[in-house]
C-alpha cells in the first residue's frame, strides 16, 4: 500500500497551480485534501508523475453568501462548511449531506471541490451539488473561466468534464427564495462514514397555503453518476404535497433507475432503497418547509442513522 | 537512478524536528521510521481504520493520507505527545486502562487521539457525539463500549466531577 514514485511542487497560487498543470500537462494531479486520491494513489489505481499541492492557496478557501446564490472556494474544507451556521442558514442541504461524508478525520482535510472532481457515483456532496444545480467555475492557464453546470459535470464513474490542465477553483449553489423551503438528505450504508449503497436527497419550496411551487430529487449511488430526478419531482409542483402526491413522483422517479449490483448490494435491493428513500427525503423536505416538527427534525438533528 | 528526497521540517509534540523524505513517504512512515517516534500505529494505510490519528494544526486527520512533505512547516501532535511533561500518563490515558478501553493497543493511539481532540472543544459529550467522534476508528477488541466508558469517565475526571 504505498505509491508510485512521484514529484512533489506546492503552488502558492491558483494562476501557479494552472501553470504548473500547463507545464506538465496530463502526468500533473492536483492534490488538495487527498482524502480520496492518497488511498487510489496508495493502490497504484492513480500514478501521477507530478503531485500539484494546494493547499498552500488560501484563495481556494472561502464562502460568500450573497442573495441569490453562495459561492464556496473549492479548497474549503468539509469541517469548516459543516461548522459555518451562515452556510446552513443559507443552503441547509450543504451541511445536511456533510453529515454523512466521511468521518472526522478526514471532514479536516478532505474538501469540497475534491470531493466534486473525484466523483464518486455514491458521494454525498456531487450529489447536492446536482441536485440544486450548482455551478463549477474552471480555470485553466490562458484561458477564460469555464463555467459548468454540476448537472453535466459528472460523466461516468470517477470521470468528470473537467480537463487535465484546468483547477477546480470555485463552486456556486443558488439559493432558493422564501421562507417556506425545505430540504432533506438520507442514505443507507453498510456502516455510518461508508460509502452510500443508495443516497437521496430533495428539496421543496411551498407558498403561504402550503401548495408546492418547486421541488427536486437526485438519488446517488443507483447509477454510474449522480442523477437529477427533478423531472419527476418537478410533477409535485402546484400538488400539495400530500404523502400520496409525493409516493407517486418516488414511483416515477424509480423508472428512470438502472441500479447495478455488486458484492454490497443488489439491483434489486438498491432499486428498493431508493424508492423508501426518494419518498422519504421529499416527506421530510416537506415537513421542514411547513415548520413541522417530528420525523424531520430528528433526522435533521444529531441522532445517528 | 535515486528518488528524490525532500525537506521536511515539523513541529512534532512541541520540538521542531527536522528530515527529509521522499514525496510519496507518508507523513506516518515519516514520523514513525524517520523520528522513531513509533507511538502512532500503521494499520491499512488506505485511511479506514484510523490507528494513524494525528493532530495536524490541532485537528484529527489520517497521518497515512498526508504525505510528510505535505505536512512541512506544520504543527503535529501524536499519542507521545498527549503524556503529560514527566512522562506520567494523562487523565484521558489513566481512564483508557481504568475503564478497559483497550486490549490487544493496536487502536488505541488513534483512539486516544480522536478521544483527546473532542474533549479539547467539547468537554461534556453526549454518549452519541464520543460514538460520533470514535466512528472513524476501527477497534477489533473491546466492541467500542468500554472506549466510550473510558472517554465518559476521562470528561467527567476533567470536569472535576467525583474523584481525581
Amino acid at each position: 500500500m504505498k505509491p508510485a514514485p512521484f514529484e512533489y511542487v506546492r503552488a502558492r497560487s491558483l494562476p501557479e497551480a494552472c501553470a504548473l498543470l500547463a507545464g506538465h500537462g496530463a502526468e500533473a494531479k492536483l492534490i488538495a485534501g487527498g482524502q480520496s486520491l492518497v488511498p487510489m494513489m496508495a493502490m497504484r489505481l492513480v500514478r501521477p508523475a507530478v503531485l500539484v499541492d494546494i493547499n498552500d492557496v488560501d484563495a481556494l478557501r472561502y464562502l460568500a453568501v450573497e442573495p441569490a446564490q453562495v459561492r464556496i472556494g473549492a479548497g474549503t474544507r468539509q469541517a469548516a462548511l459543516a461548522a459555518d451556521d451562515r452556510l446552513a442558514a443559507a443552503v441547509p442541504l450543504i451541511r445536511a449531506a456533510l453529515r454523512w461524508v466521511g468521518h472526522a478525520q478526514t471532514r479536516n482535510r478532505g474538501t469540497i471541490g475534491g470531493s466534486l472532481v473525484h466523483a464518486d457515483p455514491s458521494a454525498e456532496l456531487p450529489l447536492a451539488a446536482v441536485l440544486l444545480d450548482a455551478t463549477l467555475c474552471l480555470h485553466a492557464q490562458g484561458a477564460p473561466v469555464r463555467e459548468h453546470s454540476a448537472r453535466t459535470f459528472f460523466t461516468g464513474p470517477m470521470s468528470t468534464g473537467i480537463a487535465p490542465q484546468e483547477c477546480l477553483a470555485e463552486l456556486r449553489f443558488p439559493r432558493w427564495p422564501g421562507p417556506r423551503t425545505g430540504c432533506a438528505f438520507e442514505e443507507v450504508s453498510i456502516r455510518h462514514g461508508d460509502f452510500a449503497l443508495v443516497a437521496a436527497c430533495a428539496q421543496v419550496r411551498l407558498d403561504g397555503s402550503g401548495r408546492c411551487l418547486q421541488a427536486a430529487l437526485a438519488i446517488g449511488g443507483a447509477a454510474p453518476v449522480p442523477l437529477d430526478l427533478s423531472a419527476a419531482a418537478g410533477r409535485l409542483a402546484g400538488s400539495d404535497l400530500r404523502d400520496d402526491d409525493i409516493a407517486q413522483a418516488a414511483a416515477e422517479a424509480l423508472r428512470h433507475l438502472d441500479p447495478p449490483s455488486d458484492l454490497h448490494a443488489s439491483a434489486g435491493y438498491r432499486r428498493h432503497l431508493a424508492g423508501v428513500l426518494a419518498g422519504r427525503v421529499l416527506t421530510q423536505a416537506r415537513d421542514r418547509a411547513l415548520g413541522r416538527p417530528g420525523a424531520a427534525d430528528r433526522a435533521g438533528g444529531t441522532e445517528r442513522p | 537512478m535515486s528518488e528524490r528526497r525532500y525537506p521536511v521540517a515539523i513541529e512534532v509534540n512541541g520540538v521542531r524536528r527536522e528530515g527529509t523524505a521522499t514525496a510519496r513517504t507518508s507523513l506516518v512512515d515519516f514520523l514513525r521510521e524517520e523520528l522513531r517516534l513509533t507511538g502512532t500505529h500503521v494499520g491499512c494505510e488506505h485511511g479506514i481504520c484510523g490507528a494513524c490519528s494525528i493532530l495536524l494544526d490541532g485537528d484529527p486527520v489520517r497521518s497515512c493520507l498526508i504525505f510528510a512533505v505535505q505536512a512541512d512547516g506544520h504543527r503535529v501532535t501524536t499519542v507521545e505527545g498527549l503524556a503529560r511533561p514527566d512522562g506520567s500518563l494523562s487523565v484521558l490515558q489513566d481512564s483508557f486502562c481504568e475503564a478497559h478501553g483497550l486490549q490487544c493497543g493496536y487502536c488505541t493511539p488513534g483512539m486516544l487521539i480522536a478521544a483527546h481532540a473532542l474533549l479539547a472543544r467539547n468537554a461534556r459529550p453526549s454518549e452519541d457525539e464520543i460514538r460520533d467522534a470514535i466512528g472513524g476508528n476501527l477497534c477489533r477488541c473491546t466492541g467500542y463500549q468500554q472506549i466510550v466508558d473510558a472517554v465518559k469517565l476521562a470528561a467527567g475526571r476533567l470536569n472535576g466531577d467525583g474523584a481525581k
